[in-house]
């Protein structure tokens, strides 16, 4: 038994729990409470039908295209950057850590603006794109760039430390034991790294999801085209749509929550990883 | 070898089969971009028009729409955004395009009828269901007491004409240019924030319940107070404002090189028809036709209007002295202490 030595006085606890669950349920329960009752205001078949029309739909593939497109593009890139930063000493290696770190720094819109001044027909490259008829902002290649652009610095954001923290003495055994750098990287590195991994790929996966600001800029809100669901969402609020806008953003919530819950277990899995570790 | 090129020749065979019976009737896409009040407006046009098509030629067309403020709308479409054709809120907007893009002919009022504009609209008030600040015209706007919602008119087209509606009114009852600049600043000193478009602002008014008079498109007052309660607000008419003249265009460069010059051109001409003016006057904005502005007169308050081209000489000038980088807002917003 422990006893507890406590300095602070005993009311502290309770008040600071009751300001916690407070503030919780102000800014978090209550808000996703209004957005599955606004949903359902009008019942399922309303509920079904808008999150079915045509436009949503295409708005709704058109996210998952987009996230299809830039997890994997940067779970590869994150795991080659960490791993250039982990494992290997070079000049310029803070300047690199700086860059990456670049788009948490830019305001999603500039990001968007950087892709139209650089595509756009009065951009840098407008008139060379034109001429041979390949369309970039404006349509889907934009939105994934600037997607690309905002939701990069995830995974290797997630797995640096961690493979900072592993040093590389693992992988040299496995080098000397005569295992290809292929087979390290598969039998050594990535088993070490995947909880992390995982949680990176589920951040980058939500921002995808979620974006709005740089999405915006580049998308021209051309409907049942160049719309993701959060465009979608701002599209029916505009048109007096409430239960249609609340409804596919009770699907994006629901996205929100599963990722959330994913994302509670992978801590939970870590956290038992470094129990056993110790 | 030979059975992945026996595969490739059933597959193509297959294709064919199965595009053989819409080669006649081709599938035709347009792209409309426009405004932000026009949104429902267009959406039953598109129904009718490609209705008018499929009888006419027995081609299937769908309309697609992107909508936003004014201003931005044409930035986009300078930027590269593909339009077959824009339906903007002032033919300044469609002048920037013709300019800075050089994707429109400068000629492009001479196209239409009415300078390209098939349907017009003007600038009322919106205010809370009694009238709780006794709004009746643009005088109790400057009062200290009053919140007036009104966009950016550096991105929206409604706002700007907003602005002019203002100032019109002033330079004709006080007199002096002087005297229309100080009465614009005292309005521009009640409103407390600027959206960036005109549906933008109309939900800060309705939905987030800031302001006690909202400056609007007639159609999208008469729209709000349909879609959102007569029992929560009503429309104000001044005794004067201006005529808004909403302009469309085909964007030359596309269409070309899209090959849908002729259907584009339709879609527009077919705007002027009875059909396209009915569909204009049902989602309140007030038709050129006159057998159809007689037949609507009765949706449609009466109201002194005065033009851009009297009072301000046209968009060019009205947009450079007003609107321009330095011109009259940008004075006006700087000398406001936020």
């Amino acid at each position: 038994m422990q006893t507890e030595h406590r300095l602070e006085p005993r009311w502290l606890k309770p008040l600071l729990l009751g300001t916690t669950l407070l503030f919780l349920a102000i800014f978090l329960a209550l808000p996703l409470g209004v957005v599955f009752s606004e949903a359902l205001a009008k019942g399922w078949k309303v509920y079904w039908a808008s999150i079915t029309e045509p436009d949503a739909i295409a708005a709704i593939k058109l996210t998952l295209l987009v996230v299809l497109i830039t997890v994997p593009l940067n779970t590869v890139f994150g795991v080659a950057t960490a791993w250039l930063i982990a494992k290997f000493e070079f000049r310029g290696k803070g300047l690199l850590i700086t860059l990456i770190d670049l788009p948490f720094a830019v305001s999603p819109v500039i990001a968007g603006l950087i892709f139209v001044l650089l595509f756009g027909s009065q951009g840098w490259f407008g008139a060379w794109l034109s001429e041979h008829d390949i369309r970039i902002v404006f349509a889907t290649p934009g939105i994934i760039l600037a997607t690309l652009f905002i939701t990069s610095p995830f995974v290797a954001r997630e797995i640096i430390p961690l493979m900072q923290e592993q040093g590389k003495d693992e992988e040299e055994s496995a080098l000397t034991l005569g295992a290809s750098g292929w087979q390290t990287f598969w039998k050594v590195t990535l088993p070490n790294i995947k909880w992390g991994l995982l949680y990176g790929v589920i951040l980058s996966n939500a921002r995808a999801m979620g974006e709005f600001g740089a999405v915006a800029v580049v998308s021209g809100h051309i409907r049942g085209m160049t719309t993701t669901m959060p465009l979608h969402v701002e599209i029916l609020y505009g048109e007096y749509l409430f239960t249609a806008a609340f409804a596919v953003a009770s699907l994006l919530t629901l996205l929100a929550l599963v990722t959330l819950v994913l994302k509670s277990f992978i801590e939970w899995r870590i956290g038992k990883k470094r129990l056993l570790a110790h | 070898m030979k059975s992945l090129k026996s595969n490739l020749f059933g597959i193509a065979i297959a294709v064919l089969a199965l595009v053989a019976p819409f080669i006649h009737a081709a599938d035709i896409s347009l792209l409309n971009v426009s405004y932000d009040p026009t949104r429902e407006f267009y959406k039953e046009y598109n129904q009718a028009f490609a209705k008018h098509w499929k009888e006419l030629k027995g081609d299937n067309v769908t309309v697609r729409q992107s909508h936003g403020g004014s201003g931005s709308q044409a930035r986009s479409v300078i930027d590269g955004l593909d339009a077959d054709v824009v339906t903007l809120a002032l033919a300044y907007d469609v002048d920037a395009i013709a300019q800075k893009a050089h994707a429109i002919d400068t000629n492009w009022q001479k196209r239409f009828t009415h300078n390209s504009a098939p349907y017009t609209s003007t600038i009322v008030f919106l205010v809370r269901k009694g009238n709780p600040k006794g709004i009746k015209d643009w005088d109790d706007l400057v009062k200290s007491d009053v919140k007036v919602i009104t966009p950016n008119p550096k991105t929206s087209g409604g706002a700007r004409w907003n602005h002019l509606a203002a100032w019109g009114y002033a330079l004709e009852k006080y007199g002096s240019e002087d005297k229309a600049r100080e009465f614009v600043t005292k309005i521009y000193a009640n409103v407390p924030v600027l959206d960036s478009g005109a549906r933008g602002a109309t939900n800060t008014f309705v939905q987030r319940g800031l302001g006690d008079v909202l400056l609007a498109w007639e159609n999208e007052a008469i729209l709000s107070i349909n879609e959102l309660g007569r029992d929560k607000f009503e429309i104000i008419v001044p005794s004067v404002s201006i005529l808004a003249e909403p302009s469309v265009s085909i964007v030359d460069k596309n269409v070309e090189k899209k090959g849908t010059k002729e259907v584009a051109t339709a879609y527009l001409q077919y705007l002027y028809s009875k059909e396209g003016q009915r569909i204009a006057a049902k989602n309140y904005y007030r038709p050129t036709d006159p057998e159809i502005a007689k037949e609507t007169a009765a949706n449609f308050p009466k109201l002194k209007l005065f033009t851009i081209d009297a009072v301000f000489n046209g968009w060019g000038e009205a947009q450079k002295k007003h609107f321009a980088d330095g011109g009259e807002f940008d004075k006006i917003f700087a000398s406001i202490k936020r």
